[in-house]
């Protein structure tokens, strides 16, 4: 029988409660914070040529908001693709369809976080 | 039984040849924009994100390939340079909009018809603002 609050505990959209609505108001924010530095820092570069966008990524000023632009960013659209797999997929495909946004999410910061470390670290190109 | 009373019509919005039972709401237009503009940056914004990011890091070669996709020998953008930089920056800015949007909505304001339709219409209004903003500083600058 157990309590009343253990009977309902868990249950809910995905057993997670508001948890994954909440994480996306969450990261809807620090991606508006982001968002705002970013394009205003590349709009004001003088060029976009290598070794402009190099020295740029290079500082850590652009590096550590960058890394943390991928993974905010990149956790709020794992979110939301979640949310439009499950409206319109079902069964096998919505399984298989949610393994693939995660892998995909996960290569994809993988190669960014990874790409701006290596020119924020100096290496040779 | 076998007749079938007057029902209230189905909320579905396409029932046989593509018929809305529903008046089309500028806040409708909103909702499905925010989807297509989220799963568009979320999958081609994100390979663009992550290739411009490699490219900077892999060196003058690589960056240079992803220059020439998008300008032309001058450096100025070539047409899939505009289209994907205006659909990219109109996408973030339409996105935060109606995001923005989103998040007076779950604080329970603007659901009064006026206020909600004018909303609707007010993200559109400022993401296209913004987006002509951006490009004529990046052009005048």
């Amino acid at each position: 029988m157990g309590t009343e609050i253990g009977r309902v505990r868990g249950l809910g959209s995905a057993g997670h409660g508001a948890q994954h609505w909440w994480h996306h108001k969450l990261t809807a924010g620090s991606n508006f914070l982001l968002l705002v530095w970013l394009l205003t820092s590349i709009a004001t570069l003088p060029s976009y040529d290598h070794a402009t966008v190099r020295i740029w990524l290079q500082s850590a000023w652009v590096a550590v908001p960058m890394v943390l632009f991928i993974a905010s960013v990149f956790y709020h659209f794992r979110l939301g693709l979640q949310v439009v797999i499950e409206d319109y997929a079902h069964k096998e495909s919505r399984f298989v369809l949610t393994v693939l946004v995660t892998v995909f999410t996960f290569a994809t910061a993988g190669t960014a976080i990874f790409s701006i470390l290596k020119v924020a670290f100096g290496a040779a190109a | 039984m076998a007749s079938k009373p007057a029902r209230p019509r189905s909320p579905h919005l396409f029932s046989g040849p593509m018929q809305i039972h529903y008046r089309w709401s500028p806040a409708m237009t909103v909702s499905i924009v925010h989807r297509v503009t989220g799963t568009g940056m979320a999958t081609v914004g994100t390979l663009l994100l992550v290739w411009w990011l490699a490219a900077i890091a892999a060196g003058p070669g690589a960056y240079g390939v992803f220059l020439d996709v998008f300008t032309t020998s001058t450096g100025s953008l070539n047409i899939l340079g505009w289209v994907v930089g205006v659909g990219l920056t109109w996408s973030v800015f339409q996105h935060m909009m109606s995001g923005i949007r989103h998040l007076v909505l779950d604080t329970g304001a603007a659901f009064e018809l006026k206020v909600n339709r004018r909303l609707a219409v007010l993200t559109f209004v400022a993401s296209i603002a913004l987006t002509v903003a951006f490009w004529l500083f990046l052009g005048i600058k």
